[in-house]
């Protein structure tokens, strides 16, 4: 039965995500390697080094097995990074995973130094206003015919969904609200019990059970 | 946000901002490189982001002078190589190596013990700068002191270029443990706790409401096998250096993957045993008990 979130733990900002998934009451699973995406209701990409992610998914033998999922009807939701491999089109760049019809154009925002915070009303995702964080973060510049636009910060396209995706140039999981998760573990059709709206920002290290 | 009143010219979200960044790289890997070649072997490997330096610290060892930050040239020549974060070192307290490395708009900057320190005093006042920092530490007090300064990131400082773990288990083994006791106690012991460890205390309280550092920690200092490195990760860092372990190897390719992937899968003995199979030579490396107190390098920093 397909009733878990995974999150693709290869690097980045993993914890952040499986805690925000947690406080929902929904046990989600680390996505290390192919067998990990069996019966998948939905897997999150995170944030991460997208240029160190694409290899690592190349590495571990995971790229063929993502797409087979997602073909099965496995949702995707990528953040930030994780936009980016879902992308179909990357400005000058070969695409990954190229699983949502929109382009997007890496750290568009330009350097570090231009890395800032938003707080915005999404009105689809949560009836308060959220914090947004982006972090050398990608824009859409392009979105397909059966995409819809769910934000834009200062004219420029930071979140976006299909029917089968969902893509945040920025990060959800770095601010205590859970209304992001909530909302894509629905659009996976799973049903979230828990309303716990925030998390506290504690745990972030990756210390697991050594695996037999 | 809780740096905001010891932030002179830095905007707290500026900073905010910058310890975010970091938290991106964990679980990663960070290389050691000196040239463009290398860097791209490190990319290919999986390597989260790269160091350039003129020589990885198993070298400044053997041929000894003071060794400074690298020619900006061969910075550049390793940032146009590569589409992932470029770091590069300053010598500890030396702002104008800094200042450099800020406009030759590197990614991160290490303010570190490797090179010949520039103060014996004071280090970077790194809350004047935009660009992150990532300083090392062997214990909890002076992580919080490079925090307070204004350092994004933490790494243990371990013995580089010496390919001996010892001193980097040394290192994250007292920093967690420093941690687990500064938030075991009862609220009026943390003051004199602070005050015997050098701890700033609104970086103290930090680390008692979050029960960890308030920036990412990654070992560094002697990891030479895929095993070295997934102990320090079963051991409660956020992400691995290698320095001179990599190219300093018989098969810098083939032991960059590798490490990586053990990185990647630190809790699974079974994949750290398919990554440490037939790497060839591991760098020889020097044997910590075997060196004399004044050749080590991590007792620089203040």
């Amino acid at each position: 039965m397909r009733d878990k979130i995974g999150v693709l733990d290869l690097q980045g900002g993993v914890q952040e995500h499986l805690t925000h998934l947690e406080a929902l009451g929904l046990e989600p699973v680390r996505v290390k390697k192919a067998t990990d995406l069996d019966n998948l209701a939905g897997l999150i990409l995170p944030g991460g080094e997208s240029t160190c992610l694409a290899r690592l998914i190349t590495i571990f033998e995971l790229r063929t097995p993502i797409i087979h999922a997602f073909s099965s009807g496995m949702k995707i939701w990528g953040t930030c990074a994780g936009a980016i491999l879902i992308a179909k089109t990357i400005k000058n760049e070969t695409p990954h995973l190229a699983l949502m019809d929109i382009t997007v154009d890496r750290n568009a925002f330009g350097p570090q130094v231009n890395s800032f915070q938003e707080t915005a009303l999404l009105p689809e995702i949560a009836p308060t206003p959220l914090t947004l964080t982006f972090i050398r973060a990608p824009q859409i510049t392009h979105t397909g015919t059966h995409v819809n636009v769910l934000h834009t910060t200062n004219g420029t396209i930071t979140a976006a969904e299909s029917a089968e995706c969902l893509a945040t140039s920025f990060h959800p999981e770095l601010s205590g609200s859970t209304a992001f998760h909530r909302y894509f573990a629905k659009k996976c059709g799973l049903v979230v019990s828990s309303s716990v709206s925030e998390v506290p920002l504690t745990a972030w290290t990756q210390k697991t059970k050594i695996s037999k | 946000m809780w740096l905001e009143k010891n932030n002179k010219t830095m905007e707290n979200s500026r900073y905010t901002l910058n310890a975010q960044l970091a938290q991106m790289l964990k679980g990663g890997v960070i290389m050691d490189v000196t040239n463009a070649e290398q860097a791209k072997i490190a990319e290919e490997a999986g390597a989260v982001a790269v160091m350039a330096l003129e020589r990885v610290p198993a070298d400044i060892r053997l041929e000894g002078g003071v060794a400074r930050m690298s020619d900006p040239e061969m910075i550049i020549e390793i940032q146009k190589a590569v589409s992932i974060p470029v770091m590069a070192k300053a010598r500890i307290g030396h702002f104008v190596e800094a200042q450099v490395l800020e406009a030759l708009k590197v990614d991160y900057i290490d303010e570190s013990e490797v090179l010949t320190p520039a103060d014996e005093e004071n280090h970077i006042d790194k809350s004047k700068f935009s660009v992150p920092f990532v300083c090392g530490a062997r214990n909890l007090g002076e992580a919080a002191r490079r925090i307070s300064e204004g350092a994004a990131m933490i790494r243990t400082k371990g013995e580089a270029g010496t390919g001996d773990v010892v001193e980097a288990v040394r290192h994250m083994r007292t920093m967690n443990r420093d941690i687990r006791v500064l938030c075991a106690l009862d609220e009026e012991e943390v003051v004199p706790f602070c005050k015997n460890n050098g701890i700033p205390q609104d970086i103290a309280q930090k680390v008692r409401e979050l029960k960890r550092l308030p920036v990412v920690n990654f070992a560094a200092g002697g990891i030479a096998t895929p095993a070295d490195a997934a102990l320090m990760m079963q051991l409660g860092c956020d992400g691995v250096f290698v320095g001179s372990g990599i190219f300093k190897s018989g098969d810098p390719k083939k032991r960059a993957r590798a490490i990586v992937k053990a990185v990647a899968h630190f809790n699974d003995p079974e994949m750290i045993l398919e990554a440490s199979k037939g790497l060839g030579e591991a760098m020889v490396g020097i044997g910590i008990s075997t060196m004399k107190e004044e050749d080590k390098l991590a007792g620089r920093g203040w």
